[in-house]
């Protein structure tokens, strides 16, 4: 793996805003609901960046900011220091073909009415980098084969593979126009357990062999340690911490972080027995209100006074190691 | 030796004996056999887990018992399956509507399938109360918020007035759990009760169904795909694969020394927060087989197991004691030490 300092992916003080009602509510003004509410993180070349967080904090917001499938109310997405947010029609097209998505239900990202062949091939038709259809059809066989299919299985239609298998499809899709940056985003999320493993060693083995840089997101934080090199923990819009892995789940020091951590039951009943979960207090309140100072204080046991009237600063309070709490 | 609770529990009668259970399916592109041949007891008071990938017949095997199969395409056929001594096999429909309702509770994945979207939460629970327990008025009210209390919900006065959808996930599936609990059950059933939750509420249900099953002496079973969540909720845990149970033994028994190359695999190809990063995941090949396209003659799993020799293949091994309390569906099970 070829970690390098090269950022290839910078953003900066992202939001991503939808605004509801279209007329006006009751209180006179519109809903906005920030769905990601000034994000900023670097990615390094062949680096793997975990996003973890639970339903709705703005994971999958966050992803297709980047990738411009969002476009971001505001803020910048420098890839390879070009920002993409100022960029449309044809020169983000082209900058679109280095950063590719996978998704969590390979089924519903591919069409049920076309072959294997059909579906790889298309983004290398958009994208127009492989001349015809001879030198296509080599690169779908050569991807099938990279992600563990056979190369008759390209006349084959989705629905004649296991979930595993479609995700090895939607993979090679994603691949097979060669990006540099690849955002998967909970791709194991929806396979069985034994399933699970064997992809996370294809997407470990494919980041390795292509030079990808990933942005690898999952609210299964087990699975995030294994494969990222530094992982950021979103709530309600926010980035809360970030800090190489190693450094995060052994010192994690936001309170959210202690606390989502604490909740995962290990597959072993003596550590069961002396695991205690740091409660959370209420639920995660809505994105159309959050709370003020410290979005996360009306659930945080630590909270003090200034948490809920002032934001808390996002710091570096170690090297590399940055979190946003008053208390740390 | 002192006794185990398990053994202690072995000499109780069990309050669930199912023995010799076949479950098959006949549909229009063929017939598939989801259950082959599940023998096991509950006893009152334990927690059972029951494990598997997705299926290899765990929710089938469970609403077979509760006979919430759909029989056709269904066709259930077992050597005995007594719930308190009472045969469900013959049982009439009114009274598996009683067991279901009274002795035998089941919380599922998705709570909003089992709530009624149009009546508020203290509308049904008062309904299912009353039903099942004879109370009326102000003490049906209290009935309903002292279980809304006991499962953790704040202010239940004003929760009875909700509907469903104005509920977060998590309150719906504490909801689900007062209400299963409301007419003090013999058997729990819980079906992935946490799988479409997030983890914080996760981990707050699970030790809620744990603890209160405990205090009310409530036997359960946890049908789950996660091993974490067996770890430290379950007494006992069965592994299922293809429709077989492939292993079952005490819960820290099998964690420890689990026999059978499947459950060994899972173990070992799950990755955990609490070990070192750099850990290689073991990962076992292939995938589970079709069971409406394959036939299974020897070992279903003989295909992805890296001890199968040729008997594997051409015999099915049936689930044999290995150990006091320890069952397992291996020709190799003395033979499958842990590596890794
Ligand atoms: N297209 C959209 N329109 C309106 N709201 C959206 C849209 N996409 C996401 N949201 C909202 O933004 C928030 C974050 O969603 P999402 O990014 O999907 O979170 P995650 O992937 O972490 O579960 C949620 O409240 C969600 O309802
Ligand atoms: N009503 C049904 N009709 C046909 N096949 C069914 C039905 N219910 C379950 N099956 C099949 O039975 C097998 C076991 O399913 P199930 O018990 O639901 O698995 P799981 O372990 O995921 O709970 C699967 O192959 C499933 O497709
Ligand atoms: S019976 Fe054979 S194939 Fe099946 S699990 Fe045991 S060793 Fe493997
Ligand atoms: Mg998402
Ligand atoms: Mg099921």
């Amino acid at each position: 793996m070829h970690i390098n300092t090269d950022k290839i992916l910078q953003v900066r003080d992202m939001n991503i805003h939808f605004t509801f009602g279209g007329g006006l509510l009751k209180s006179g003004r519109k809903a906005v609901l920030k769905a990601v509410d000034g994000v900023s993180f670097d990615l390094l070349t062949g680096e793997t960046l975990g996003l973890v967080g639970e339903s709705g904090c703005g994971k999958s917001s966050t992803a297709k900011g980047v990738l411009q499938l969002y476009k971001p109310t505001s803020g910048q997405v420098l890839f390879k220091e070009e920002n993409l947010c100022d960029l449309q029609g044809e020169a983000l097209r082209r900058m679109r073909r280095q950063m590719q998505m996978i998704f969590q239900d390979p089924y519903a990202s591919l069409n049920p009415r076309m072959t294997v062949l059909r579906i790889i091939e298309e983004p290398m038709k958009v994208h127009r980098t492989h001349g015809n259809r001879k030198e296509r059809r080599e690169q779908v066989i050569e991807m099938v084969q990279r992600v563990g299919l056979n190369p008759s299985d390209i006349h084959r239609y989705p629905h004649e593979f296991s979930g595993g298998q479609r995700q090895r499809i939607g993979i090679a899709r994603a691949l097979a126009v060669r990006p540099e940056l690849v955002v998967c985003d909970e791709p194991v999320s929806a396979l069985d357990v034994s399933i699970q493993a064997q992809m996370i060693h294809l997407i470990e083995a494919l980041r390795d062999q292509f030079n990808l840089s990933y942005l690898f997101i999952s609210h299964d934080l087990s699975v995030v340690k294994h494969i990222s090199h530094r992982v950021a923990v979103m709530y309600l819009g926010i980035i809360v911490e970030l800090a190489a892995k190693e450094e995060l789940y052994a010192r994690p020091l936001h309170p959210y972080t202690q606390a989502l951590l604490s909740a995962i039951p290990i597959p072993d009943p003596e550590v069961e027995r002396q695991r205690t979960a740091i409660a959370l207090e209420g639920e995660i309140p809505s994105p159309l209100a959050p709370p003020p100072g410290c979005r996360f204080h009306p659930r945080c046991r630590l909270r003090e006074a200034v948490c809920s009237r002032q934001t808390p600063q996002w710091r570096e309070v170690a090297p590399g190691h940055h979190v946003a709490c008053h208390l740390v | 030796m002192m006794p185990t609770p398990m053994q202690n529990q072995q000499q109780a009668k069990p309050i669930l004996e199912v023995h010799g259970l076949i479950v098959r399916f006949t549909l229009r592109d063929g017939a598939l056999i989801a259950v082959r041949n599940v023998s096991f007891d509950l006893f009152p008071g334990e927690s059972l887990g029951v494990v598997g990938e997705s299926g290899c017949g765990k929710s089938v095997t469970f609403l077979s018992v509760m006979r919430l199969i759909p029989t056709p395409p269904g066709k259930i056929d077992a050597v005995k399956m007594r719930f308190s001594g009472m045969d469900l096999l013959d049982a009439s429909k009114r009274q598996m509507r009683r067991i279901r309702g009274n002795r035998i509770s089941m919380v599922f994945q998705d709570p909003m399938s089992s709530l009624n979207p149009v009546l508020t939460i203290g509308r049904q629970m008062r309904e299912g109360i009353q039903l099942h327990l004879g109370l009326s008025g102000r003490s049906l009210d209290d009935r309903c918020i002292e279980l809304l209390d006991k499962v953790g919900i704040s202010a239940p006065e004003m929760r009875l007035k909700s509907y469903p959808h104005q509920l977060s996930g998590g309150i719906r599936q504490r909801v689900m759990i007062a209400m299963a609990l409301s007419c003090n059950p013999s058997i729990l059933l819980a079906d992935e009760p946490t799988t479409a939750l997030d983890v914080t509420i996760q981990d707050q249900i699970l030790r809620l169904i744990r603890d209160l099953t405990r205090d009310l002496g409530t036997a359960s079973v946890l049908i789950t795909h996660n091993l974490g969540a067996v770890a430290g909720t379950t007494d006992r845990i069965m592994v299922m694969y293809a429709g077989r149970i492939v292993e079952k033994a005490p819960t820290p028994l099998l964690f420890k020394d689990p026999r059978h190359p499947y459950t060994q695999g899972l173990l070992r190809s799950i990755p955990r927060v609490d070990q070192p990063a750099g850990r290689r995941l073991y990962s076992i090949s292939g995938a589970p087989p079709d069971l409406l396209r394959e036939t299974i003659q020897g070992c279903a799993f003989a295909p992805r197991c890296p001890l199968a020799e040729e008997q594997c293949v051409a015999q099915a091994p049936s689930l044999e004691p290995f150990a006091p309390e320890h069952l397992v569906s291996c020709w190799k099970a003395a033979d499958a030490h842990q590596h890794g």
